[in-house]
């Protein structure tokens, strides 16, 4: 019932929306993984980042890919939570550490070969401007050394649908994926990995300003 | 309800000789592709995959009724527009002004629906071009205004005014319109259009020597540009009688109207995208790029083709 809501949803709002009204122009799809376990992490410019993330991937896989998402946000209400837990499928993540291990959610989605979306600026912030990562990748990477992680660089979702709009403007948007990263020994280094990969991806698009 | 006319049959006769011309083009591809197998010949094999698509959705969208065309050329302007906009640097508090500016596509596409001349004169170069920096102004901000309402405003008109010059023809009388009616008159404008830039660039792979406009476009040359021209007014001598309700000389000469006018279009937007420092304005057509790169010469050969067979042809002065 749960997956068949899920289908529906992105297969009549979703898509159609991204193909009509935004308009995708996706780089590096092939890098892209066939199956999990995976980490896809991606910067973070509205809300429909996660969805649009999600429309990369066959429908049939559509019940695998689980964003990370802050359980203070999107459960809130009742009918948030609900959208959430069922349609989107987030593994709600609490912010300011209570847990002994606050990825153990991450990990244990991983060990069922799941797909994590992961977006370590952790908040939209202002659109269509990078922010720096949090660690927490790196931790989730070092206690699964082999899952592979794949840097998506996206751009312009931020202008069609901002944190504080409601009112969504047709813009293309392009997703930039790049070949995946793996565990390095140490969070340092991955961490300047990763940011060097997402650079490096940023830099392949011509973006003119947005103030 | 009335039952609309129907769809004269030589337009489907021209649809026809459009398909001939694009089998041929992918037997010449196929065997290239096996001679000389490689990047360059594989985009071209793209190309002419990407045509067989538009072609068809195309062809589909002219001959199942006036809405649909209509419709459907709305909905190719709003695709050109929306890369326009998301090409150039915009301001975040204009974002609801973008919006309007959005909604100006049906109301124009109903003008031209409507053939209400005046209307469709008026409703973007006077009405909205006064409505957007009014709309601007009233949103407090006037830091990057004039930059802001100027790429507006020559983007509505570059895309949204110029294309829906499309919908127009396809909207022009009966009486005036000739043989094969509004539909016909758009079908030759647009598959000579096309055929002109195809013309050109293989022209100009050929014979290509002298450059025409080395700083915008280094890959045109006098040779593509002369050999396309003589191709389009022998085609359009061709087909005009037809699907114009012009003799085959005048025909020509629209051939050579349309030839022109393309290749200016070509290079104009050529020039926005070098000045934006991109190479393609999308990638939404494998092979050719984004839309405005497909429609870049039907951006100034719609409204010149259109605005001449108004002056011209449909009064009757000629």
């Amino acid at each position: 019932m749960k997956r068949a809501l899920q289908f529906l949803f992105f297969f009549l709002v979703v898509r159609p929306v991204l193909l009509v009204i935004l308009g995708m122009n996706v780089r590096g799809r092939e890098h892209l993984p066939e199956k999990g376990p995976a980490v896809l992490v991606a910067n973070h410019n509205s809300h429909l980042d996660t969805l649009t993330l999600m429309a990369l991937f066959p429908l049939k896989d559509l019940h695998r890919l689980r964003p990370a998402a802050a359980a203070d946000y999107f459960l809130a209400n009742r009918w948030l939570k609900w959208f959430a837990l069922n349609i989107i499928n987030i593994i709600p993540l609490a912010r300011g550490g209570v847990r002994k291990n606050p990825l153990a959610d991450l990990e244990a989605a991983l060990d069922r070969n799941e797909i994590l979306i992961l977006f370590p600026e952790g908040s939209r912030g202002e659109p269509e401007q990078r922010a720096d990562f949090k660690r927490g990748v790196a931790y989730l990477a070092k206690a699964r050394p082999d899952v592979p992680v794949y840097p998506v660089f996206m751009h312009g979702l931020g202008k069609a649908l901002p944190k504080g709009s409601l009112i969504l403007v047709p813009f293309n948007c392009d997703v930039f994926a790049g070949p995946a990263i793996r565990w390095t020994g140490d969070a340092q280094s991955f961490m300047g990995e990763l940011e060097l990969r997402m650079t490096e991806l940023a830099d392949e698009g011509r973006f003119q300003p947005w103030e | 309800m009335p039952i609309p006319d129907a769809l004269p049959d030589t337009v489907f006769y021209a649809i026809a000789v459009i398909y001939a011309l694009l089998i041929a083009a992918s037997v010449i591809v196929a065997v290239m592709k096996r001679k000389k197998p490689g990047a360059a010949t594989e985009e071209l094999s793209r190309r002419v995959t990407s045509w067989w698509f538009m072609i068809t959705i195309f062809s589909v969208a002219i001959v199942t009724n006036r809405v649909v065309s209509t419709v459907f050329l709305g909905f190719v302007t709003f695709l050109a527009f929306k890369e326009y906009l998301s090409l150039i640097p915009t301001r975040r508090v204009d974002r609801v002004i973008l919006l309007f500016a959005y909604w100006a596509i049906p109301v124009q596409f109903v003008f031209a629906h409507l053939n209400s001349y005046g209307l469709f004169l008026t409703f973007i170069p006077v009405w909205m071009f006064l409505f957007l920096p009014m709309a601007m102004t009233l949103m407090g901000k006037t830091e990057g205004f004039l930059r802001a309402v100027g790429t507006l405003s020559w983007g509505l008109m570059i895309t949204v005014f110029a294309l829906s010059h499309t919908a127009m023809l396809l909207a022009a009388d009966k009486d005036v319109a000739g043989p094969a009616g509004g539909a016909g008159l758009l079908l030759f404008l647009v598959a000579l259009t096309q055929f002109n830039d195809v013309a050109q660039f293989t022209w100009g792979r050929l014979f290509g020597r002298h450059k025409i406009a080395p700083q915008v476009s280094p890959k045109k040359t006098w040779e593509g540009f002369l050999g396309g021209l003589g191709s389009t007014m022998i085609g359009a001598a061709i087909a005009g009688p037809f699907l114009t309700p012009m003799p085959f000389y005048y025909a020509g000469v629209a051939g050579a109207i349309i030839a022109v006018a393309g290749f200016l279009g070509d290079i104009t937007i050529s020039s926005f995208k070098r000045d934006l420092g991109v190479k393609d304005s999308g990638g939404l057509i494998p092979g050719h790029g984004g839309i405005l790169d497909r429609v870049d010469s039907l951006i100034y050969a719609a409204p010149v083709f259109y605005h001449a067979m108004h002056f011209f042809v449909f009064s009757g002065r000629i």
